[in-house]
């Protein structure tokens, strides 16, 4: 019988897979974040922390590309190509760890709001506005100023200020489950709070929250870079430090459009890709939207 | 009331019924292939009476109601000819349809709750045919609103109201003045009372009929409850995967049903009172046919519980059974040859 | 609260009550007023009974039923399993839950479309930690009339016949071996020809495996099909109840005669005017004076009564199993 269940699975997998391909868009974006990803993950196996050393910059100062710098070097001589390379590291963990950690409280508080209704589910969801009105750019600035930069710091002062967006989506949803009568009868046969949860609405939370991921994946690393443009930074090289080094050592005034140009087009490159596959899950994941189109 | 309703009302071919469906065929396309959802239906309805159209769900009696406004999904295929008022309906165009779904021929669909705006008054909604296709002024329209809400039984201050102000079965009767405001010569019900209570399905039967004896308006009903329609019908049709089965009029095809099926249907709403039906719940076997993949033969047969050897490889049609009624089941063939 | 007290005993005289509901309350605030969904209800389903609980929509008959489950607390009164006031601990009420389980209207509804037919139906067992989980979910398929069981198993609802998911629900239900079965329009949503075959499953079920049963239901015709008394809920009270043969051929509340009149094969229709029922806005005297055809009639007056239906409230019926109706003019003319 699990063999039978394994199969079943597979079947709806492939057929995801068969709808998925239909959506250029994702298929295109998914190929350039594995990319990404893997660049990042075999970068140590090539190249280490020192090319965004100032000591071991050792290239011409504010070179434009050439043969040799295929993306130029910066103000202290370091290559641009290999510094948005290391980089990549920095930005991608800051993106998936600060969606990470705002899914995972979005979800808690999301599914408990909608869940146990009467006053802790109010009382959850007046906690959710709050955080929601509060301008989040600021407090995220604020945050890594107080808790001091560190890739850790990064992480907490995103994820805390993004999380009421995914706890309202998720919320509405577990209400609309909840509202099915297949939750009466569940209640019925004895179900207690975890069973309900878990067996149903998360199953029906599930595909929702993994498009939204992807989706708070990329503006993870634009509030990155955000914060490290105004200041806020995890001292590491990210494509959001770099943007802050070009600012402040006048990349502009020395015409070095190139050390401005690269790391902001890797940003938009793998924002991009992110919200492609985001999008393209959606439009497979959500049965309202596949049912529109 | 101006030239479009006048159009609609030029008489079709003398003698002829208000409406011919003659060997209408309907055909969904679908990815997995072509699904037909009527097959092969032959009706016709007078002036001033009512066909009831009974089945289940998938029996294609409401896309045959659908069909004959064309107003079914672009992936389904028509076939056959429907003559509303001697006028081939498959064959007009696009404006003529528009002025005939109002004038000529109007639908009350089931679930009244979503055939209204929520946000717009119910006056206003009841007036739109008729600013709409310019059959009145406004303020000729305002009274035409009153004269319609006391037709089907509500007070003219209502049409102030907003739908959520009204009950179900006001709603529906909202409903169902909204059809009756461009005057058609028929009206088509599709499970008008499902939704409702007892009682109120009750009201707003009677009203349908008293519509039909007085108005002279013609009526096409359907429903999955025989017993309803045999309340409002002089005829009935009984389909069943696509086909009509059964046809007679409705008391007769109610209380003595030739084909297995429409006594099956008859049954399953029991008489209160009648001893034969108590503790005695009478249904079918088995489910309706898929219609992809229909039994070969009488479509019947695997539910039948009179089914003989060559049910499975016969063609059924409609043979007589009777005075003015046809079955397609061959024991009504063989009884009707032997006598 | 006197008066309720002497009819709670009347109930305790009767003794086979399985399930039962004493002077039961329940309200709801809705839009700033209380709506007394359930106002004083007294009933009693005894073992191995079909009861067939009968109004309009908007009655109260649902809240009853979801309360009978333990799923609405009452706002006074009880409801008594075997003789024993209901607890609302929670490891008591899932006990109960093997007890007394639920069939709902909308079989597709009721059934989570992500999960197979086996998974429906080991819910319950799952829940409770119950051994043998496969041979429980094979035996609860067959006895739903899903033979055979395995070829159901790794179904999804989408895949089913309407009978057949309202079969797995009842399979559901059967998994946990319950003794009362409370099923809310069982067949409303089911086509005709299927209904017959559900009504008669519950009907074995009764004499296989005991089962009782309390029908909600809007349709006079399941009633006379399937129960063995029925209750004619109008306003969140019990307004007539009794035998199926005493109260459907000879029904004395008028809102009874009324919901028989409408039948179709009836020769003589009743149609009630006024007002739907509205549970925040009771009325005084008889909750159904406002539109009681033998009151508008005269029939009331003639017999002296109509002031009586007006102004004096009517007494709870108690949960005997003989015909009674709460009706001041149904008692003057017997």
């Amino acid at each position: 019988m699990t063999s039978v269940s394994t199969a079943r699975r597979r079947l709806a997998l492939s057929r995801f897979w068969a709808e998925f391909r239909h959506h250029r868009g994702g298929v295109i974006g998914l190929v350039v974040l594995v990319a990404a990803v893997l660049l990042a993950l075999v970068a140590p196996l090539f190249i280490s922390e020192n090319v965004t050393s100032v000591i071991e910059g050792v290239g011409e100062k504010w070179a434009p590309p050439s043969l040799s710098e295929p993306f130029g070097t910066d103000e202290s001589g370091r290559s641009i190509l290999l510094m948005v390379w290391w980089g990549s590291r920095t930005s991608l963990l800051i993106g998936f760890l600060a969606a990470l950690l705002s899914i995972v409280i979005g979800l808690v508080v999301g599914v408990a709001a909608g869940h146990f209704r009467g006053w802790p589910g109010a009382a959850l969801m007046r906690v959710t506005d709050w955080f929601l009105v509060l301008p989040s750019l600021v407090t995220a600035l604020v945050l890594a100023a107080v808790l001091g930069g560190s890739t850790f710091t990064i992480i907490m002062a995103i994820g805390i200020t993004t999380w009421p967006a995914t706890a309202r989506l998720i919320r509405a949803q577990t209400l609309a489950v909840e509202a099915r009568p297949y939750i009466e009868r569940s209640k019925a046969l004895g179900a207690g709070h975890w069973h309900i949860t878990t067996r149903h609405v998360l199953p029906n939370v599930a595909p929702l929250l993994l498009a939204s991921t992807t989706l708070e994946v990329a503006s993870a690393i634009v509030t990155e870079s955000t914060l490290a443009f105004l200041g806020a930074s995890s001292n590491k090289t990210s494509w959001g430090t770099m943007l802050r080094a070009s600012y402040d050592f006048g990349a502009a005034n020395e015409g070095a459009w190139w050390y401005i140009l690269i790391p902001g087009l890797a940003i938009l490159v793998v924002v991009m890709a992110f919200t492609l596959v985001g999008r393209a899950l959606e439009a497979v994941l959500n049965p309202r939207l596949r049912r529109a189109a | 009331m101006s030239e479009t309703t006048q159009q609609a009302r030029q008489p079709g071919t003398p003698g002829a019924g208000l409406l011919e469906l003659d060997d209408v065929s309907v055909t969904y396309r679908i990815a997995a292939g072509e699904v037909p959802a009527v097959r092969g239906v032959s009706l016709t309805l007078g002036s001033g009476s009512a066909l009831g159209i009974a089945g289940e769900s998938g029996s294609g009696k409401s896309t045959l109601a659908m069909a004959l406004l064309r107003l079914l999904p672009k992936d389904a295929r028509i076939g056959g000819r429907i003559l509303l008022d001697g006028e081939d309906v498959l064959a007009m165009k696009w404006g003529r349809l528009r002025a005939v779904r109002w004038a000529g021929a109007s639908i009350v669909f089931q679930g009244a709750q979503h055939g209204l705006n929520p946000v717009r008054r119910i006056g206003d909604q009841i007036a739109e045919p008729l600013l709409v296709h310019d059959l009145a002024r406004p303020e000729a329209a305002r009274k035409r609103v009153a004269e319609l809400l006391d037709q089907v039984g509500l007070p003219a201050w209502r049409a102030r109201s907003y739908p959520h102000e009204l009950s179900g079965g006001q709603r529906q009767r909202v409903m169902i003045a909204m059809a009756l405001a461009c005057a058609p010569k028929l009206i088509i019900a599709d499970e008008p009372t499902t939704a409702l209570d007892v009682m109120v399905q009750a009201q707003v039967l009677t009203l349908i009929k008293e519509l039909v004896a007085e108005h002279g308006i013609s009526l096409i009903m359907i429903s999955h409850d025989l017993s309803v329609l045999a309340d409002v019908c002089d005829r009935l049709a009984v389909m069943y995967a696509g086909r009509v089965i059964e046809h007679g009029p409705s008391a007769e095809v109610f209380h003595a049903a030739r084909h297995p099926y429409s006594r099956a249907l008859a049954a399953a709403f029991p008489t209160v009172g009648d001893p034969a039906s108590r503790m005695a719940p009478r249904g079918l076997g088995g489910d309706p046919p898929d219609p992809m993949r229909l039994p070969g033969g009488c479509s019947f047969h695997p539910r039948c519980p009179v089914a003989l050897d060559g049910c499975a490889s016969l063609d059924v049609e409609l043979w007589p059974a009777g005075p003015d009624r046809t079955a397609a089941c061959v024991h009504v063939r063989e009884k009707e040859e032997a006598s | 609260m006197t008066e309720t007290q002497t009819t709670a005993e009347a109930v305790a005289t009767t003794g086979r009550a399985l399930l039962e509901a004493r002077d039961l309350h329940v309200q709801f605030s809705s839009r700033g007023r209380r709506a007394r969904a359930v106002d004083g209800v007294n009933l009693a389903v005894g073992a191995g009974e079909i009861v067939a609980l009968v109004g309009e929509s908007g009655c109260g008959k649902t809240t009853l039923a979801r309360t009978l489950l333990g799923l609405e607390r009452p706002t006074s009164g009880e409801v008594r399993y075997g003789g024993a006031p209901l607890s609302y601990s929670s490891r008591a009420l899932k006990d109960y839950r093997r007890q007394v389980q639920l069939v709902l209207q909308d079989p597709m509804g009721s059934l989570n479309p992500r999960h197979t037919v086996y998974e429906a139906v080991a819910e319950g067992p799952r829940i409770h930690g119950l051994p043998d989980e496969r041979e429980i979910v094979t035996t609860a398929l067959s006895r739903a009339g899903l033979r055979p069981p395995d070829r159901f198993f790794l179904r999804y609802p989408h895949e089913l016949s309407g009978g057949q998911r309202q079969r797995v629900v009842i399979a559901g239900a059967l998994a946990l071996d319950p003794k009362v079965l409370i099923a809310d329009e069982p067949v409303a949503s089911l086509d005709a020809s299927v209904r017959g075959e559900i009504l008669a499953l519950l009907l074995r079920l009764r004499s296989e495996l005991g089962l009782s049963a309390l029908v909600v239901t809007h349709d006079l015709g399941l009633a006379w099909n399937i129960a063995d008394r029925v209750a004619v809920m109008y306003l969140g009270r019990i307004v007539e109840s009794g035998p199926v043969e005493q109260v459907l051929t000879a029904p004395r509340h008028p809102y009874t005669q009324a919901l028989m009149s409408v039948l179709p094969e009836s020769p003589e229709r009743v149609v009630l005017t006024g007002e739907p029922p509205d549970p925040t806005r009771i009325p005084g005297g008889c909750r159904f004076h406002a539109r009681c055809q033998v009151l508008a009639s005269g029939q009331a007056a003639e017999a002296g009564v109509d002031a009586r239906c007006r102004g004096e409230l009517l007494d709870i019926l108690p949960a005997v199993p003989e015909a009674q109706t709460a009706c001041h003019y149904a008692a003057t003319t017997t």
